[in-house]
């Protein structure tokens, strides 16, 4: 992490992954036992800047933050001085000169961190950016597979639904192929453009769902992004009956296939609740994984 | 009697099919002679020996900004950044505040030029009335005080009809009508070329077909209407194709290509760097390659530079909230020099008349050569000299370049507009 903080997985080593992800497994709970608090990041002061709604990933953040005994501020858009009209590099600029040690920052705009850490000595951990990368959602996807496989090395990995506008997408995409997972991208054509075939080695697209899922260990399902779409690329009303995960599909795949989706789901729409609600579903792991990557992520980027 | 001769530079005039090493005698604000050893005594004298001494370069597409967006330009600092980089006459785009879409606006300008100018300027008016692609704008009367072409650039007209009538009334004016060729349904808010890059970094995409469909169509509507017609700013390399068809079958259809459409492609960009935010974007290096041929094989007819300042603040900000466009004056003969001459893909005779003959055909039919009698606007240039571009040395108000800190071999070294050095390197 050149720059200290963690702006995308694209940058990352698969060394520095590796290290993230085992760390994260010292932050996960024992079952039968309470969370374990840490004084890791004592005296220091993170801050939350959300200028997206999300409930999870903010919350998610702030509990690993707590866990690791730092002081967290949560700010989300609405409240902030930026509907009053003034540019992100002012409002950074601003929360920089309270000196806070690291800032987790969520923008509907690519690259935003990237921009901000150019001009800003804090560093930045991306919480999603726009339609770019969603780091720590891709770390704790690999964290939940292993988990469940123990090595990633091998796998084979549907990902399934708006591939053209998901930053979870590209984020899983570098991270699986540099652990040197057959990644298979599916959705409709107008959601899944040819040059995304390029952007890792060894990635396979098809638009036939069938096609993707047989033989795979883990079926990645991804919300269908409406609010990032500018254009009707699809018919909405006919997305289920194509793209929509349903028991049948699951049966194509390996019989211990884990079925993840990075929430929140849309139940009927892109996946049945039978299929949600299965035993195959890392759904609720992939959530509690969650904190412990993100305790490793700020733990890398704070502990000096 | 002011008198000024240019000893013992290589003259290089495509015009006049000239290329040797001679003196240049000037004579109140006119080419006097092209000559060996002309008598400078009581002259003034510029020393040219191992430089190469041209007609005055034209810039036919920049930005002023004057009125509206003094913040980041006037047609005073532009000017001086144009004759900087070698510029004698610039041709300025319509989309100010107001917009140049009536006399009174064109007349402003040309007075506020002829007030504050360091080199020639010369409006474009506005295709339509404010550039909103509906009514057509004043061309009689506009052309009368002093527009050399008509042209909405930065908004492209998107109704046929409009851009049909348009070349019917313009064809009677003989005012060639420039289109900044983009179908807005085909773009849609995408803030840079669509391919790898854009996807690799989660950016909306410009693709090629949005300028091939509207190049396409215009090329149909100027054979139909046998008006002049120019492509501003080529990018794509299916449009140098169309283009050069056009060309073949006899059609009145001229093109430009801007330096950073030949010295740069799309993954030449630093992630999310909005100083190469431009449309078009920054294409593949397939579009640069043919770019570059289009510039050698006479497809391309002019290098313009699309100057187009910006104040500081309004690049900085996220990637997909920043305005397009980049400064263009002051690194253009450099990049010409780097990507077209150094290279051996052309040579001097070819890059000077891109920059000269090539666009007076186009807009300034008695300017761009140094005939005797004509307006006397030289460009003198370096091609070996080695110098770094530094934009806050810039006579620009604005910074937005990607070739702050790059290396040049040649440039610029002197600018002289009716008979008087307005620009000289210090050295």
């Amino acid at each position: 992490m050149a720059r200290r903080g963690l702006l995308d997985i694209e940058s990352l080593t698969r060394e520095n992954i590796d290290s993230i992800l085992t760390r994260s497994k010292d932050f996960q709970p024992p079952a039968d036992r309470p969370f374990q608090r840490f004084d890791i990041l004592r005296n220091r002061t993170i801050v939350n800047l959300f200028f997206e709604a999300s409930t999870r990933t903010r919350t998610s953040f702030e509990i690993a933050a707590r866990r690791l005994g730092a002081e967290v501020i949560s700010i989300t858009a609405a409240g902030s001085s930026v509907s009053k009209g003034e540019s992100l590099v002012d409002t950074l600029n601003t929360l920089g000169a309270m000196r806070p040690d690291c800032i987790v920052m969520r923008h509907s705009a690519s690259g935003a961190p990237h921009f901000l850490s150019r001009y800003l000595p804090i560093p930045f951990v991306n919480a999603g950016d726009g339609t770019h990368e969603h780091p720590t959602q891709a770390l704790l996807d690999a964290r939940t597979i292993l988990d469940r496989r123990g090595s990633l090395e091998g796998l084979r990995v549907a990902i399934i639904g708006d591939i053209a506008h998901s930053r979870v997408a590209r984020s899983n995409i570098f991270l699986l192929s540099k652990f040197g997972v057959q990644v298979v991208l599916c959705g409709p054509p107008s959601l899944l453009p040819r040059e995304i075939g390029r952007i890792a080695p060894g990635l396979e697209l098809t638009s036939d769902m069938e096609q993707a899922i047989r033989g795979v260990d883990v079926i990645m399902m991804l919300r269908v992004q409406l609010e990032r779409q500018h254009e009707a690329a699809f018919p909405a009303n006919e997305y289920f009956q194509f793209y929509g995960l349903r028991p049948e599909h699951v049966e194509l795949a390996k019989p211990d296939v884990i079925v993840m989706h990075p929430g929140p789901i849309n139940r009927g729409r892109e996946i049945s609740s039978e299929v949600a609600d299965s035993q195959r579903s890392a759904i609720l792991n992939q959530v509690g994984n969650g904190i412990a990557v993100r305790m490793a992520v700020l733990e890398r980027v704070l502990a000096t | 009697m002011s008198r000024l001769v240019v000893k013992g530079g290589r003259i290089i005039d495509p015009a006049q099919h000239i290329d040797r090493v001679a003196d240049l005698a000037i004579e109140d604000g006119t080419i006097r002679e092209i000559a060996e050893n002309i008598e400078s005594s009581g002259s003034e004298v510029f020393d040219a020996r191992g430089l190469v001494v041209a007609p005055g370069f034209i810039d036919m597409h920049v930005h002023l900004r004057e009125p509206g967006f003094e913040h980041a330009e006037t047609i005073e600092t532009g000017s001086r950044a144009a004759a900087a980089g070698g510029f004698t006459s610039i041709c300025c785009m319509p989309n100010t505040q107001p917009v140049n879409d009536n006399a009174t606006v064109t007349s402003y300008i040309v007075d506020r030029a002829r007030r504050f100018a360091r080199v020639n300027v010369f409006p474009i008016g506005a295709i339509t009335r404010n550039s909103a692609g509906e009514e057509l704008a004043a061309f009689a009367s506009m052309k009368q005080a002093g527009i050399v072409a008509i042209s909405d650039d930065g908004k492209p007209v998107m109704n046929a009809r409009v851009v049909r009538r348009a070349m019917e009334f313009a064809f009677g004016l003989d005012l060639p009508l420039i289109e900044h060729c983009e179908d807005l349904h085909l773009s849609a808010g995408g803030d840079m070329h669509e391919g790898l890059t854009s996807t690799r970094l989660g950016l909306r995409g410009i693709p090629r077909c949005s300028e091939d469909v509207m190049v396409a169509r215009d090329i149909i509507l100027a054979e139909v209407t046998g008006a002049r017609y120019h492509v501003a700013h080529l990018s794509s390399a299916n449009s140098v194709e169309l283009v050069a068809d056009a060309k073949r079958r006899g059609l009145r259809v001229t093109a430009e290509a801007t330096p950073h459409h030949f010295a740069l492609a799309d993954g030449d960009m630093p992630p999310y760097d909005s100083n190469y935010k431009m449309k078009p974007p920054l294409r593949e290096s397939r579009d640069v390659a043919a770019i570059t041929r289009g510039l050698c094989d006479g497809t391309i007819d002019a290098i313009a530079t699309d100057h187009a300042p910006h104040a500081g603040a309004e690049k900085m900000r996220e990637f997909e909230r920043c305005p397009f466009g980049i400064l263009g004056f002051e690194t253009a003969i450099g990049l010409a020099l780097e990507r077209l001459f150094h290279t051996d893909a052309a040579n001097l005779t070819q890059i000077i008349r891109l920059f000269t003959q090539g666009p007076a055909q186009i807009v300034l039919p008695d300017r761009g050569t140094l005939l005797a009698g004509a307006s006397a606007d030289v460009t003198i240039f370096g091609t070996e000299h080695e110098w770094t571009y530094d934009v806050n040395q810039s006579s620009s108000k604005s910074r937005n370049t990607p070739f702050h800190g790059h290396r040049f071999r040649g440039g610029p070294v002197a600018t002289i507009v009716g008979g008087e050095i307005v620009w000289r390197l210090d050295r």
